[in-house]
Parts: structure tokens; C-alpha cells; sequence
């Protein structure tokens, strides 16, 4: 198990909030990203353009600290343009604009945007025969809220749109809750669910390959509990 | 129009590969032969307006072209902030086709009614917007829209007038006052009204099928001191271009159009151009008062 092992991003984390008493796992959404763009996406910085590249769209936008750390350490970004995140001359804004940020693929923020964009991404890939990139989309329990997800959730799975995989970061947050569990909401649509510790690396990797032909999958990543 | 707008988009599918057509149900019927032929591209998505402008920003983010259809006061009122973050925000384009524009749904009442969907647009900005007047405008619009990554509102109505203009992309005088003339400005299917309500005035009627963007040196190259503004959407919508265009130039202007009240009636398109004002009798009482005033 990889948890809580030293990695590239931690210090450049730091330097992106100047905050030195939390550790990393303040950020619910840094394990998830960096399996993501450490062991799954095909992704690099020099193909940013590339029609083959799978698409990563951070649907929950809030707190993009770790979304930067993780784009840095990977060589989307300098470095030092983290020191200076949400300043006016900045490019890194507390919600990431895909048209400032390179490696960025959608600009989000307001709640529940990212998955009927991710759909659309699929649909679009499929229709031009790109059939090999894949689309995961980072959503948050208390998105899940927003009903435009459960349009998203709901098409996807009657379509069994296959390059889907939602990545949904389970701190509890929702105000009301879900109530038999999120799984359940994805599932009962057609979709495949694996859930999975949100801190152990291996179990996120070993979720998000658990995909199946012909159906969209969600990985449910458990984090603790929003304090 | 809606026929022109089907019978276009269906040999849009056909001849570009870039075309994509999403849909929340209405016309999916009369789409059903290009979505046998284009099962990637016709894409309906059930009710679900917000996910319809989603998928349209995540296919133009992938390089299509999708046009977006459905009654005015679902693809655009109903999913404004899809349109603002989907759209505008990501830098996507889309062709956003509409029916039912403000009262033609009269029957249907209030909810089915978008008088407003242009002032939301102008919230935003950077939206070409055509207004036709007449289903001979409706294809070569549409094809020029779908031949470039812009955001574009093709705004369609059962409204239109005798005859097409399909080339008054900017301000269009159809019938020449004196040289100190007002001016009145006809969109789209208020031309003919405008023609019949001021007949034996001493005005200049201009036209245009496109609002969007502005033509404001062509309404400065016109207006002397009096300006007329004949819309078939919100009253007033365009009152903020008109003075902007205008600021060096010692002027009055007059807004008609769509009230915002809802009339809570049903009755026909044509009742409802009488309550605003908007058949050819209400446009010739208001320009009658206007400029006796």
C-alpha cells in the first residue's frame, strides 16, 4: 500500500498554500489526482492538444490546490507560478480556468458542470472514432446535489457510454446526504461502481481498472469526514 | 422556418462530419432519419436541457460542431448557466437553433413563452444572434453558422414577413424617408408590421435579420435625430446598444417590443402582437405619438 508515502507534490503543495501545519491530507481530492495523473491518465505536457490524450475534468472545482501541486509536479506548470495562486497577475485561480492553465480541460467551480461536459467529450471522441481515450471526471459527494448530475448520470448509463469514469470524493459533505450510499445512484442507472479507500493508491488504481466494456463506471473514493 | 431549419441541419449531417445535432426531445421525431444515417451525431438526450448544453460544450471542446435545438425558453432560459459556463466560459462554440420564439407558443401559455431569451444572451456577450423574418433566410444562416466555431442564436418564429431578405446581415433601409426621416429599425418578423404601421409617414424603414453583434455604425450612418426600435423579444432589449451607438449624436429613441408582464392569457400569436403593441396598428399608434410628442 502507497498511503501517505513522500511524494513530489507535498512540498510544492506547501508552497501553493503557505500552510505548513496541515499535512497533505487536507487536500480529499491530492491521493486521487495523483494516481490519476501518476498511474492512469495518458496524459503529458507536450501533448496538451493531442486528439488521443484521456481528458481529466475536475468537475468539483473548489480547493484546486492539489489539482495545481499535482499539474506542477507533472510539468503542466512552473513551478513558481504557485506561489502566487488567486493573485491579481495569476494564472491559478481558487477555480481553475482551462483557457489560463495548461493541462486544464474545462474551467469549473460552479457545482455540476463537469459531467455533462465529460459526457459530451465521450460522445464527441466516439463520433470521430477516437475510441481509445478515455474521460474521468472528478465530482464531490456534496456535488452530487445538483441535479445536472443525475441527468449526466442517468443518459450515460442508458447509453452504456464506456469511456465515463467518474471519480466521486466521498468526505460526507452533502447536506443531506445519500442515504443507501452514492454507488447506488450510478448503478441502478447502468453503471458499474467500485468503492475504495480515497488514500490508498492502489485500491484507487485497481477502482478505476475495474471499468467494463460497454458501461460507464464510478469509483467512489472514500475520504474522512469534512470537518 | 422549422421545416428550413430540419430539412438544413439533416443535409448538415449529411455533408460535414463535424456537424452534430443534440436534442432534449422536441423534433427528435422529424430527426429520426438523420439519427438512422448519424447514429453519433443525432444526439437526443431526453428532457434534460442542462445536460444538452453540456454535451454540446464537451463535443465543440473535442472539435464538432454541435447545433442545439429545442423551444427557446428551454435551450436557453432553462440552461442559462449551462450557456454561460459550458459555452461561453470554456471558449466552446455552438449553433443554438430555437422555436417558439416569445408568444408563438401562445396557446401554451406563459411557460412556453421566451421573451427574454435575448436579453439573457446580451448578458453575456459575444453571441452572433439571427432573427429571420422569413423561412428563405433560415438555411443560409444556419449553413454559414455551422461553417465556423462561433457561438451563434438562430432565433426562429412562425412570425415572418411576405418576402426574404437573406442578405441584411447589418441594417437594411427597405424604404427611404426624407433625408431628416426617423428611422425605424424592423427585426426579423417585424418588418411587415413595421411596412403596414407606417405607411404614408415620412420614415425610414431599415431591416435586419441579425441583431447580434450590434450594427451601430450602420444605425449611426441613419439616425438624424429620432430612432425607432421595433423587436420581436423584449421591449427595450436592445436600448443599451442604441444609446451606446448614438452617444456623440443628439438623439430620441422609442423601444417597442415584448412587455414583461405576463399577460396571463392564452389566444393566438396574433392577439398577443395586438396586446404589445406589435401588430401594424399598435406600431403605427406608438410612432404617431412618438413623433408628435
Amino acid at each position: 500500500m502507497a498511503t501517505k508515502t513522500a511524494t513530489p507534490y507535498t512540498d510544492l503543495l506547501r508552497r501553493l498554500t503557505g500552510d505548513e501545519k496541515h499535512d497533505a491530507s487536507a487536500h480529499s481530492t491530492l491521493d486521487v489526482l495523483w494516481v490519476l495523473y501518476d498511474r492512469v491518465l495518458h496524459v503529458s505536457p507536450d501533448r496538451v492538444d493531442d486528439p488521443e490524450r484521456d481528458r481529466f475534468l475536475l468537475s468539483k472545482g473548489h480547493g484546486p490546490a492539489a489539482y495545481y501541486a499535482v499539474l506542477a509536479a507533472k510539468g503542466f506548470i512552473p513551478h513558481a507560478w504557485l506561489d502566487d495562486m488567486g493573485g491579481p497577475d495569476s494564472r491559478l485561480g481558487h477555480h481553475p480556468d482551462r483557457t489560463l492553465v495548461p493541462g486544464v480541460e474545462i474551467g469549473s467551480g460552479s457545482l455540476g458542470h463537469g459531467l455533462g461536459l465529460g459526457v459530451g467529450t465521450a460522445l464527441g471522441l466516439r463520433a470521430q472514432g477516437l475510441l481509445r481515450p478515455r474521460v474521468y471526471v472528478l465530482l464531490g459527494d456534496a456535488e452530487l446535489d445538483e441535479g445536472s448530475n443525475h441527468e449526466a448520470i442517468a443518459y450515460a448509463g442508458a447509453t452504456g457510454l464506456d469511456p465515463i469514469i467518474a471519480i466521486v470524493i466521498d468526505n460526507r459533505s452533502s447536506t443531506h446526504g445519500w442515504p443507501g450510499g452514492i454507488a447506488g445512484r450510478f448503478t441502478v442507472n447502468g453503471w458499474t461502481a467500485t468503492t475504495v479507500d480515497g488514500r490508498d493508491h492502489d485500491a484507487i488504481e485497481a477502482g478505476i481498472a475495474a471499468r467494463h466494456v460497454g458501461r460507464p463506471h464510478v469509483v467512489v473514493a472514500r475520504v474522512e469526514d469534512k470537518g | 422556418m422549422r421545416e428550413t431549419f430540419i430539412d438544413t441541419a439533416t443535409a448538415l449531417l449529411d455533408d460535414d462530419p463535424r456537424t452534430a445535432l443534440v436534442l432534449a426531445d422536441i423534433s427528435a421525431a422529424t430527426f429520426a432519419p438523420a439519427a438512422d444515417r448519424h447514429p453519433d451525431r443525432v444526439l437526443n438526450v431526453g428532457i434534460r436541457e442542462q445536460l444538452m448544453l453540456g454535451v454540446a460544450g464537451g463535443l465543440a471542446l473535442t472539435g464538432l460542431r454541435p447545433i442545439v435545438h429545442s423551444y427557446a425558453t428551454f435551450v436557453v432560459d432553462r440552461a442559462y448557466e449551462q450557456i454561460k459556463l459550458d459555452l461561453n466560459h470554456q471558449e466552446a462554440g455552438a449553433v443554438l437553433v430555437s422555436v417558439g420564439a416569445s408568444y408563438d407558443g401562445a396557446t401554451a401559455g406563459r411557460t412556453h413563452m421566451s421573451p427574454g431569451d435575448m436579453a439573457l444572451l446580451d448578458t453575456l456577450g459575444g453571441w452572433t444572434v439571427h432573427v429571420p423574418g422569413h423561412e428563405g433566410e433560415v438555411a443560409p444562416l444556419l449553413r454559414a453558422a455551422a461553417a465556423t466555431d462561433d457561438r451563434v442564436y438562430l432565433r426562429l418564429s412562425t412570425g415572418h414577413n411576405a418576402a426574404p431578405r437573406p442578405d441584411a446581415h447589418r441594417l437594411t433601409v427597405v424604404r427611404a424617408g426624407g433625408p431628416d426621416a426617423p428611422v425605424v429599425v424592423a427585426v426579423g418578423p417585424m418588418l411587415d408590421p413595421v411596412l403596414e404601421g407606417t405607411a404614408g409617414l415620412d420614415v425610414t424603414v431599415a431591416y435586419t435579420h441579425t441583431p447580434r453583434p450590434f450594427d451601430a455604425a450602420g444605425l449611426r450612418a441613419l439616425v438624424r435625430t429620432d430612432v425607432i426600435m421595433v423587436e420581436p423579444y423584449l421591449k427595450g432589449t436592445s436600448a443599451g446598444f442604441v444609446a451606446e451607438a448614438l452617444i456623440g449624436t443628439a438623439h430620441r429613441a422609442l423601444h417597442l417590443g415584448v412587455g414583461r408582464e405576463d399577460l396571463r392569457r392564452y389566444g393566438s400569436p396574433r392577439d398577443h402582437a395586438r396586446w404589445h403593441g406589435l401588430d401594424a396598428a399598435g406600431v403605427r399608434r406608438s410612432v404617431e405619438g412618438f413623433l408628435t410628442a
